[in-house]
């Protein structure tokens, strides 16, 4: 019971700092099409500036609650997915030090440099865990000896990168949303002509992939068991429709909660339809690490429900409360203060 | 290529280069805090410039330092598979409850700080500042809680395979987790210090904007001057621990061979630990080491030589840290007692002021060294007496991490110069005129 609590919080809280993340990542690989002065560059970098630290912490906070509750699957996912972990890693770093960084000199050489690290610092991380997760949808060939058989291309198969775009056209429609909630002017008009033309990306990435799972996955396998849980892939399907629905019609917060949605639930989609495995075995199914074979001990699961319980909804009390207090455009008055990125 | 050494370096390099932006943001962290209380006391906006001035410092270490934070969260499951899937029970939790209860709060806040000056009270604005400081210190007790229980295990027990918890409020409760908490903060609040003084000394020794600069270095001062002293306190109070607790670690910081009763003090000491002596032992001080580790004269303290060699930590590198540590720990003391009585007159004492311009880098060596010894010292464990060090990485190619090794060491050296460049920068120029 536990188990299956933690693997739902699990998935929950991956969900959670995709969704959070998500339009950091769309507006950092949208910024060098999107953004033509160093003015409206600013924008696009202030735009997030309160938010993308407090984001990222959720990325730690799902390492870490992958390590406490599932400590074989973290270890296990972690060495074998080594060198893609690890590019995540590296370019996450040049991403954030981009923010911190960009605005200290005012050459123009530094600063085109910083805007390509926050480009590849966005585009590459959504791109590789869009991959992560395909692959884990599918299943990783590891050994009897967790040990990893393959290299980097192995996962750069047809469904990993099939994964890895779809997540990359989540991200750019709900980073271009926010970006015309954050902006004025030629900027706002160009961020919504973004949105609505990269939503039909979107879509057909969504299909294509909901199709190739079919054949790529065992994913159906629990919603045909239990037809209730197609309720989820159909609210997927609402939220993208609304989305569209809502940019259409000029009411852009609503579209970006949308977005945010389509995010959420897509992400728990393929989470639910793993259940119980966290981390499968494409060689021998029976290797796989699950919910039940991996976990902690009892006690130490329900210590950790305690403090999630306690904690998650504080901190999302207050980062909401961030996100109230910054809801305003980024505006003149913001760029010219020297509390700015 | 072994995975294992190659591990060993990626960890201890890239640990020491998060360590070197951590301290700062524990201490910095804190004066700026008390210098937006001192605005929001007095409403003198000498003191809003301040806190700016320096809050702009602590943005540009604090950055490094979370991003160096991230990779090692995730280098326990990507080179230390073995050791997490046998602690991870224990160990995991801790740094899940780590980033629940206090990463969000710091940056959450600090975000709110440094964008809100316009958005908040002034009460509420210092609050958030306040709000970060407190978190971050909260979380540095959490991962110092998780490293106690790797130096001295307590509250689990060996099932499945693997250790697991039995008393989670003795793993985060233990007094050795207290003790280097404390002297782990200290060094912090030193580094902060020490960064502000000197300078501050910089400035003044160029008599430029000497008012705002003296009132930073005599707040930075007193609060060097009260952690200085601390620490040598909490120093000595973690050597007993480490004695009682692991005392081979203690052996190998004293270049301790032979065993015996009332051992004393040598100033001079230079270990040969191929022939397991030492080359040289000066200026003894009599049964001043038995006293210093277990608080009696005549007490019996264990040599090295009372462990088979596959048991004992390195010598000359453990030893020569703490040495070099404890050298800096009273030469910080002696600095800022003399700042203490120069503090009416820092103008007209240039030697003084240069001294401390100097001295920024020093108790970052200290805290370095001080890391040197507590981890190699714990060697060849990596969960004292439980998990060996070589039974604890991940079944992946010497291959990978040589290639992330290096990727590390250009990453980080870049990262490195990029904000050592910036805040030597920002710090020259001075606070934005009024
Ligand atoms: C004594 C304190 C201390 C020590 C020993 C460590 N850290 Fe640290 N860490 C901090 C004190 C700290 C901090 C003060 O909270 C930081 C530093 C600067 C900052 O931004 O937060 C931080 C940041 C930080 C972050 C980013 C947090 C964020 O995004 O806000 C992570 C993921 C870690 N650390 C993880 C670790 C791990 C896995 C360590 C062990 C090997 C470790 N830290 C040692
Ligand atoms: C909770 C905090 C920490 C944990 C869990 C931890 C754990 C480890 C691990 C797994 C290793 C590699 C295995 C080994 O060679 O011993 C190691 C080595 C090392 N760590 Fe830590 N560490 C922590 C904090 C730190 C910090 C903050 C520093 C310094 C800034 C540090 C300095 C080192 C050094 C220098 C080594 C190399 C020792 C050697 O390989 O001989 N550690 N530690
Ligand atoms: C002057 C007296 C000092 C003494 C007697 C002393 C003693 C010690 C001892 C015994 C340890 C090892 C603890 C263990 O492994 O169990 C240690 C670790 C450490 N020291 Fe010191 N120290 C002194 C000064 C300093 C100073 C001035 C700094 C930094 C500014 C510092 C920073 C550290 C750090 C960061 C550690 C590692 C964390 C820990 O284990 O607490 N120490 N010290």
């Amino acid at each position: 019971m536990l188990e299956t609590i933690w693997f739902l919080l699990w998935g929950l809280i991956w969900a959670i700092y995709f969704t959070l993340d998500g339009f950091d990542f769309g507006l950092g690989t949208l910024l060098p099409f999107i953004a033509r002065t160093d003015k409206e560059k600013r924008v696009v970098y202030n735009s997030m500036g309160p938010f993308w630290d407090g984001n990222e912490v959720w990325l730690i906070t799902a390492g870490g609650v992958t390590f406490a509750a599932f400590p074989t699957t973290y270890a296990v996912m972690f060495s074998t997915l080594y060198t893609p972990l690890l590019l995540i890693l590296f370019t996450l770093i040049i991403r954030a030090v981009s923010f911190e960084f960009r605005n200290k000199i005012s050459s123009q050489s530094w600063k085109s440099f910083w805007d390509s690290c926050l480009f590849i610092g966005s585009f590459c991380p959504a791109l590789l865990f869009g991959v992560a997760f395909a692959n884990i949808f599918q299943g990783i060939p590891f050994d009897a000896n967790f040990i990893f058989q393959g290299n980097l291309f192995t996962l750069l198969n047809p469904y990993g990168l099939t994964g890895g775009i779809l997540f990359v056209a989540l991200f750019l429609v709900h980073g271009a949303i926010w970006l015309a909630i954050k902006s004025d002017g030629a900027l706002h008009r160009r961020a919504i002509a973004a949105a609505s033309a990269l939503w039909i990306f979107l879509l057909v990435m969504a299909v294509v992939f909901l199709i190739y799972s079919w054949f790529a996955t065992t994913l159906y396998k629990n919603y045909l068991a239990n037809p209730v849980l197609f309720v989820l892939p159909l609210l997927t399907v609402v939220a993208l429709l609304l989305t569209r629905f809502f940019i259409a019609g000029g009411s852009l917060w609503r579209a970006w909660f949308a977005s945010g949605a389509t995010i959420l639930t897509a992400v728990l989609f393929g989470v639910v339809g793993m259940f119980p495995n966290l981390f499968p075995s494409s060689i021998d199914p029976a290797l796989s690490l699950t919910a039940f074979n991996s976990s902690s001990s009892q006690l130490t699961l329900k210590i950790m429900l305690g403090v999630v319980i306690v904690m998650v909804p504080i901190v999302i009390a207050y980062q909401t409360w961030a996100y109230y207090l910054f809801r305003g455009k980024v505006d003149e008055a913001m760029l010219a203060s020297k509390e700015s990125y | 290529m072994d995975p294992i050494f190659l591990s060993r370096l990626q960890f201890a390099a890239t640990t020491l280069f998060h360590f070197l932006f951590v301290p700062l943001t524990l201490g910095l962290s804190i004066i700026v805090a008390m210098m937006e209380t001192r605005y929001v006391q007095t409403g003198n906006p000498e003191y809003k410039r301040m806190t700016k001035f320096w809050g702009h410092l602590f943005l540009i270490n604090f950055v490094v330092g979370v991003v160096t934070g991230i990779t090692l969260e995730f280098q326990f499951g990507t080179n230390w598979s073995r050791y997490s899937k046998y602690v991870g029970d224990i160990f995991g939790s801790i740094l899940a409850i780590e980033a629940t209860v206090a990463f969000f709060m710091e940056s959450t806040f600090l975000a709110v700080w440094f964008f809100g000056w316009n958005k908040l009270s002034p009460k509420m604005h210092a609050a958030c500042i306040w709000i970060v400081a407190i978190s971050s210190n909260v979380s540095a007790y959490w991962i110092i809680a998780a490293n106690a229980w790797m130096q001295n295990p307590v509250g689990y027990e060996i099932r499945n395979g693997r250790a697991e918890l039995t008393d989670f409020i003795a793993v985060v409760t233990q007094p050795y987790a207290i003790t280097n908490y404390l002297h782990t903060i200290f060094s912090g609040f030193i580094i902060g210090g020490f960064f502000v003084m000197g300078i501050s000394a910089y400035h003044l020794l160029r008599k430029n904007e000497v008012s705002f600069f003296t009132k930073s270095f005599r707040m930075a001062l007193v609060f060097s001057l009260i952690f200085s002293i601390g620490e040598v306190f909490m120093g000595d109070l973690n050597g007993k621990e480490m004695s009682r607790l692991q005392p081979e670690k203690t052996a190998a910081a004293e270049a301790l061979w032979e065993t015996q009763k009332g051992v004393g003090f040598s100033m001079l000491v230079i270990p040969d630990e191929k022939n397991e002596r030492n080359f040289v032992e000066m200026f003894t001080i009599p049964k001043f080491l038995s006293f210093l580790t277990k608080g009696d004269w005549n007490a019996e303290v264990r040599g090295l030589k009372s462990w088979p060699l596959e048991d004992r930590p390195p010598v000359t590198l453990v030893f020569a840290s703490f040495r070099i540590m404890v050298g800096l720990g009273f030469l910080f003391v002696a600095l800022t007692v003399i700042g203490w009585f120069k503090r009416k007159k820092l103008e007209s004492s240039p030697l003084y002021l240069r001294i401390m311009l100097y001295s920024i880098p020093l108790p970052y060596i200290a805290a370095l060294l001080g890391w040197i010894v507590t981890e190699v010292g714990r060697q060849p464990w990596i969960v004292y007496q439980v998990l060996r060090t070589n039974q604890a990485a991940s079944p992946i190619e010497g291959s990978q991490v040589a290639i992330s090794l290096a990727a590390f060491v250009i990453v980080y050296t870049l990262l490195g110069f990029v904000a050592f460049f910036l805040m030597v920068r920002h710090a020259k120029h001075g606070p934005e005129p009024v």
